[in-house]
């Protein structure tokens, strides 16, 4: 069986690879997508986690599921978010939708 | 290194080229096509390092090479894929690693390396051609590809693709590589994606296949839940397993297991390989550039589909002794094939467009391949896979050739004619000679012309198994498709090379660059060398001189070893005829063509012609029955009934209730209490916000920079406190 410790590092790196993305990017549907990466990655560890120690219980899979609920709303939320912006400012370019500005 | 380690490695190079091109060298397209050309060699040798250590081994079919490592942990048992060269793939991998270097080669030239670039050339259409200024004149010369380093990446997943196919030891990889074969002819076919045309041609071929995938899919899943395992040799070399197979019933009445997921597998064959009714694609993909029509039509795909059947034969015959009556599987092979081989036959014979004959006739030929399989001809069609994957390859890039030769021509005198279409050649035999010769040789050995051509000893076979086995109504189809094939095949020749040169362009043509003849010559001494490795024992006068090779090392890949047939004089005489018969007939009717007649035969066939020009009218059924009814479906009930009127209906229903329900929540609760109290609060808000606005520097990553930053320090914090 493969160690704990690999889906860790898994997530971990997934985890970080989501991040900077979300850091790094201009577009702001990269950035979205980063934020997806960095959902499940969380998702990984929580499976990981309820798979090595507490494989009895649901509650791993139950929080899987709520993760997935939410990073769905999420993108739906931040997709038309973007598309609305995109039609007020033409562009998607998150350093450039500064609107909130003081 | 061990054979079977060089065998794992023979896929890769062509992956990593598609990589390296696409990540890294697009820009430059010497390096992409060298890195091309580079992992296609790479590949060849391997293949050609593992097909002489498999000739060397005695009664290989009973010691394959064979390796294999875990793959997936199944409940219970762990799910094992490798790599396997049995006689079978080992010659299918001399035939692919040869033509897909030669195919490589070929593209350079055929793709303008070398030549300027076109100042009306955009991405996704073929080349318009370059001025180029010669002192005071100039003239228009054929310019490079746009998309050149792309076309590379692709055609390198493809090889991939096939020799993934082959070396794989289970069903599961090897429909890996058919897959992937089937999304890089949907990219090349379409690689010129600005013809809507080639657009429409990708998919109708990505579709087409598609339904035959599906239910090969079917095929392996039962195969699985029924055995347990994908593994060829545990399945096919295991008698055991198959007299189960063939035993036990099936869903559906009357079939066996075997039968039914033999019939299941022979549809995917069906769709990869162009066989009647899923035939329809094939002639359209000849939109893409002629190395791909090469690629796919010759060398790898539409073989795989062949190279799947040949693999699984010993399944689809199961319960079937040599000389008994056929399977449910095997005679609807037979059926299909011996049909496809005839129907195609006839509608390449009014054909103009010189790539679109090759397409029939491949169609055809396959449907050889498939028959001479369904009446239980294992070697026989094996050995035309190998004889026809080179001939065919060889005509192929011989066609495109002949296109880009008189390209030149339109090019160089600007006159407006089809590059590809028959009747606006002629002559081109002292243009374009070393292209001549040997589409000449490709063309007799397709025609099956006696003795000196491959083409004949395989296809010769197919009809003295089908006439020693008693299948009369297969041996008279497929012989009347030899018939025609030798026709076509002669008209095609007559009206391209022979004669007069019937336009101004055809008589400008110009022989093509040297990366595009060398591989024609390669081929050529193929396709007519390969022949000779099966020349049948007891042929006349040259039977015996070399032994019938080919026979005893295919055959050892069955678990009992197929006799060769006996020797019978009635086959011999029927092949020659049909062969000679049909070239000298179709030279007397084709070889005085005049400029602008029209096609001879349509005076002779009346009626019958338009039907075949117009292909049975089989994509105008297709139209009618599939495409058209699936388009008013989705306009009328999806869209407008159920999109239009019953969501959009319930939607605007229920916004005006909700509207009306905000009214009333306006007008009585919204405006004078919560907005009191509100603006009261907002009052107090924008005061204290006056203050803290100069925090929002309005960039969301550096609030989330700082977020995280927060974030781990508050963690690093109470980290350090637990472990104290």
């Amino acid at each position: 069986m493969i160690p704990l410790s690999w889906y860790l590092v898994l997530s971990a790196a997934l985890f970080s690879i989501g991040f900077y993305g979300v850091l790094s990017r201009k577009n702001s549907v990269a950035i979205l997508m980063g934020l997806e990466l960095m959902l499940n990655a969380v998702n990984v560890n929580i499976v990981a986690f309820w798979r090595f120690l507490a494989p009895e219980n649901i509650a791993g899979q139950a929080f899987a599921v709520i993760v997935f609920a939410v990073a769905a709303a999420e993108v739906a939320v931040g997709l038309a978010l973007v598309i609305s912006i995109y039609r007020r400012q033409k562009t998607v370019a998150a350093d450039e939708i500064d609107l909130m500005k003081w | 290194m061990t054979t079977e380690t060089l065998i794992w490695l023979i896929p890769l190079p062509p992956l990593l080229a598609f990589f390296l091109i696409l990540l890294f060298t697009k820009k430059d397209k010497r390096l992409s096509h060298s890195v091309g050309v580079g992992a296609a060699a790479l590949s060849w040798l391997l293949g050609m390092l593992v097909f002489f250590a498999a000739i060397g081994v005695d009664h290989f079919g009973e010691h394959p090479f064979t390796s294999a490592i875990g793959w997936l942990p199944m409940d219970g048992e762990i799910f094992s894929i490798g790599v396997l060269i049995d006689p079978l793939s080992a010659v299918t991998l001399f035939f692919v690693a040869w033509t897909v270097l030669m195919i490589f080669i070929y593209s350079i030239g055929y793709h303008n390396f070398g030549q300027p670039k076109g100042k009306d050339d955009v991405p996704g259409l073929p080349p318009q051609g370059a001025e180029e200024k010669h002192g005071k004149t100039s003239h228009t010369v054929p310019s490079v590809e746009p998309l050149y380093s792309r076309f590379f990446a692709f055609i390198a997943l493809f090889a991939f693709g096939m020799y993934t196919l082959v070396v794989s030891d289970n069903l599961l990889t090897l429909f890996v590589g058919w897959e992937i074969m089937g999304l890089c002819s949907y990219l090349l076919i379409g690689f010129w994606y600005a013809k809507p045309s080639a657009r429409d041609a990708a998919k109708k071929a990505f579709m087409t296949t598609r339904v035959g995938d599906v239910f090969m899919l079917l095929g392996i899943v039962s195969l699985y839940s029924a055995t347990g395992t994908l593994n060829f040799r545990e399945i096919l070399y295991n008698e055991h397993v198959l007299e189960t197979l063939a035993s036990t019933p099936s869903v559906v009445a009357g079939l066996s297991a075997a039968g039914l997921i033999g019939l299941l597998l022979f549809i995917g064959t069906v769709g990869k390989s162009a066989q009647w009714p899923l035939h329809v694609w094939l002639p359209d993909a000849m939109e893409g550039p002629t190395p791909v029509s090469a690629m796919i039509h010759a060398a790898t795909m539409v073989s795989a589909g062949i190279y799947m059947i040949l693999r699984m034969f010993p399944l689809l015959s199961a319960g079937w002794h040599h000389g008994g009556d056929l399977t449910a599987a095997m005679s609807t092979m037979a059926f299909i094939g011996a049909f496809t081989a005839l129907f195609a036959a006839t509608i390449a014979l009014a054909q103009r467009d010189v790539k679109r004959v090759l397409a029939y006739s491949t169609i055809s030929q396959l449907g050889y391949m498939v028959a001479a399989l369904g009446i239980g001809a294992y070697v026989a069609a094996a050995f035309h896979l190998l004889t026809h994957a080179f001939f065919k390859a060889l005509l192929f890039l011989g066609s495109g050739s002949v296109i880009h030769g008189v390209e030149h021509g339109v090019l160089h005198t600007g006159e407006h004619v089809d590059p590809q279409d028959m009747f606006n050649m002629g002559g081109l035999r002292k243009k374009m000679p070393k292209t001549f010769w040997t589409f000449l040789i490709g063309g007799l050995a397709l025609s099956g012309f006696p003795i000196l051509t491959s083409g004949f000893w395989s296809k010769d076979e197919i009809l003295a198994d089908a006439f020693a086995n008693n299948h009369m109504a297969v041996f008279i189809t497929l012989a009347l498709a030899a018939f025609l094939t030798a026709f076509y095949t002669a008209r095609q020749i007559s009206l391209t090379f022979l004669g007069e040169a019937r336009t101004k362009a055809a008589d400008h043509a110009h022989e093509t660059p040297r990366t595009m003849t060398l591989p024609l010559m390669v081929l050529a001494v193929f396709a007519l060398a390969v022949g000779w490795v099966g020349i049948p024992e007891h042929f006349p006068v040259i039977g015996g001189l070399l032994p019938n090779w080919f026979h005893d090392f295919v055959g050892g890949t069955l678990l009992e070893h197929p006799e060769a047939v006996a020797f019978s004089m009635t086959p011999l005489l029927v092949s020659l005829g049909v062969a000679l018969g049909g070239l000298g007939l179709g030279w007397l009717v084709y070889r005085d063509v005049k400029t602008g007649a029209d096609d001879p035969l349509r005076k002779l066939l009346g009626p019958i012609y338009a039907v075949l020009e117009n292909k049975y009218y089989f994509d105008e059924l297709y139209e009618r029955i599939f495409v058209g009814p699936a388009k008013r479906f989705s306009e009328v009930f999806s869209y407008l009934f159920v999109d239009r009127q019953l969501i959009d209906g319930i939607l605007h229903g229920a916004a005006r209730a909700a509207f009306s329900l905000g009214g009333i929540f306006r007008r009585y609760i919204d405006v004078p209490i919560v907005n009191g109290s509100g603006d009261l609060t907002a009052d107090l808000t924008q005061r204290f916000g006056q203050v803290l606005r100069k925090v929002q520097s309005g960039s969301v990553q550096q609030y989330m920079l700082v977020a995280a930053l927060v974030t781990f320090g508050g963690l690093f914090y109470y980290l350090f406190g637990v472990l104290q």
